[in-house]
């Protein structure tokens, strides 16, 4: 029997989906998956989506229990079974996403980092072949030298040179940014999209703080603020 | 006083470790100073060439380590100064044979007789400069101005202050000025900026180390070589003493004239 589960970014932190499969054997992928890869999920928070399942609160708390051992907070089991929801919320959880506001000015962006989840911040450079996951906003107070990583779910922000290869929105979600300030990125990548630095890399090029976003269907970069 | 156990170590391959180390050694040896270089390069050896001593070995670090003789037996005295010691490695055998915490017993061994203890790393990140890296008090990076380099030097810079190592120092290797004025080659301070530890010396790029080392004569014996030069400036320098970087430019008859213009 096939237990099979989808991990996406979205705003509200990341959503694992049980897509196929039974509630044991899918307890079992999630705890192998959170375990595999703790330092990417910890501290983040997650929703998950049970479809028409019909979850008890008692299998419901193991699943949150599940998570939370790997320091992962479950803040909403979302499922259309009635029961279902009954149970989770009687756990106090929330059973269904937020309602997307309407698209605003960048004002915005300042709510949504306090709904996505919590951040890790690094308080020293990244020296080659060093990598930072997680599963919210990543802020490194130093430089990420060529040959080191970050990986993050939500925004990554460098006070520093950002030389090394990043990739923020992982799961897919394109409303992140990377903001450095000195933008000079091996390779960026937000959500989906993969962008190089152009080829004319004039040395002495003067560094200015960017910010690096999706824009009309492709990665653009724009002094930042 | 007890010895410095220095190891002197870079990620990348060729950019002169070994040169560094027998170079420093026979530098420091003639301030006096008793040191024991130590090849840690377990099946490519090259310490005991480049030192020029290769005729004379009859043990090495892996019979000390296996038991098969003393310490002292498979130090090869270098006869051009008074206290000046090869530990060399195997060349029949591989870094598997011995393990970090045999090399830290080898060079505590050493300690007591000896004022620096200086340990040349093979090239990587493997088991051969985790043996290297083991029994060190403080480690010497080197580079060369190059971007590969350079990354690898991040790289094993990083490891080493996993480690906890403090008091890493870099070496920057095969400089070429001329290079670097047509920025063709990374300058000083660009190698500075990414690597972000103490510099220690610089070395000029000189085609006279291939003819020291083809000869096993390392250059610091003659002083008047300008790598020879540099590197005995940085075992002055490791000995506490303020000593300026070396100019690279050489004073060209151009130049000087230009100064002279200048000046009027």
């Amino acid at each position: 029997m096939d237990a099979a589960i989808t991990i996406k970014g979205t705003r509200d932190g990341l959503l694992i989906t049980l897509e196929s499969g039974e509630l044991p054997e899918l307890l079992s992928e999630i705890r192998s998956l959170v375990e595999s890869r703790n330092t990417f999920f910890r501290g983040g928070k997650v929703a998950v989506e049970v479809r028409d399942r019909k979850l008890s609160m008692a299998e419901a708390g193991q699943l949150r229990r599940l998570l939370e051992t790997n320091g992962v907070r479950v803040w909403a089991i979302l499922g259309t079974d009635p029961d279902t929801r009954t149970a989770v919320q009687k756990l106090g959880l929330e059973t269904a996403l937020p309602a997307r506001p309407a698209p605003q000015a960048e004002e915005a962006t300042v709510e949504e980092s306090f709904i996505a989840g919590t951040g890790v911040l690094v308080h020293r450079t990244l020296r080659s072949g060093q990598s930072v996951y997680h599963a919210g906003h990543v802020v490194i107070l130093g430089d990420v030298n060529s040959g080191s990583e970050v990986i993050a779910g939500g925004d990554v922000i460098v006070w520093g040179r950002l030389r090394g290869t990043v990739h923020a929105g992982v799961g897919g979600d394109e409303e992140r940014c990377v903001c450095a300030l000195d933008l000079s990125p091996t390779q960026l990548r937000i959500g989906n999209y993969i962008a190089r630095p152009p080829e004319d890399r004039r040395r002495r090029r003067a560094a200015q703080p960017e910010r690096a976003f999706v824009s009309g269907g492709q990665l653009v970069a724009e002094k930042w603020k | 006083m007890a010895a410095r156990i220095i190891t002197i170590t870079s990620g990348k391959g060729g950019v002169g470790k070994t040169t560094a180390t027998a170079n420093i050694s026979v530098a420091l040896g003639m301030r006096g100073q008793r040191v024991v270089a130590v090849d840690a390069d377990i099946g490519l050896r090259n310490l005991d060439v480049v030192m020029g001593l290769e005729n004379r070995i009859v043990y090495d670090l892996v019979d000390v380590v296996e038991g098969r003789c003393r310490l002292r037996q498979a130090m090869v005295r270098d006869k051009r100064l008074p206290e000046l010691y090869l530990l060399p490695a195997a060349q029949t055998r591989d870094k598997t044979a011995v393990t970090p915490e045999q090399m830290v017993e080898v060079c505590e061994g050493l300690r007591p007789d000896f004022d620096f203890v200086l340990v040349d790393s093979p090239a990587g990140i493997e088991q051969g400069y985790r043996n290297a890296i083991a029994p060190a008090d403080e480690a010497i990076v080197v580079t060369t101005p190059e971007v590969s380099a350079v990354r690898d030097a991040d790289r094993i810079i990083g490891m080493i202050e996993a480690a906890e190592k403090e008091g890493t120092r870099l070496l920057i290797n095969r400089v070429r000025i001329d290079m670097i004025r047509r920025e063709d080659m990374l300058n000083i301070d660009d190698v500075l900026d990414i690597l972000a530890i103490e510099l220690l010396g610089i070395v000029p790029e000189d085609e006279e180390i291939i003819v020291a080392t083809n000869r096993g004569r390392p250059l610091a014996l003659e002083n008047h070589a300008r790598a020879g030069e540099a590197f005995s400036n940085i075992a002055r320098r490791l000995l506490g003493e303020d000593v300026p970087l070396i100019t690279l430019e050489k004073p060209s008859l151009f130049s000087r004239v230009k100064r002279f213009f200048a000046a009027s």
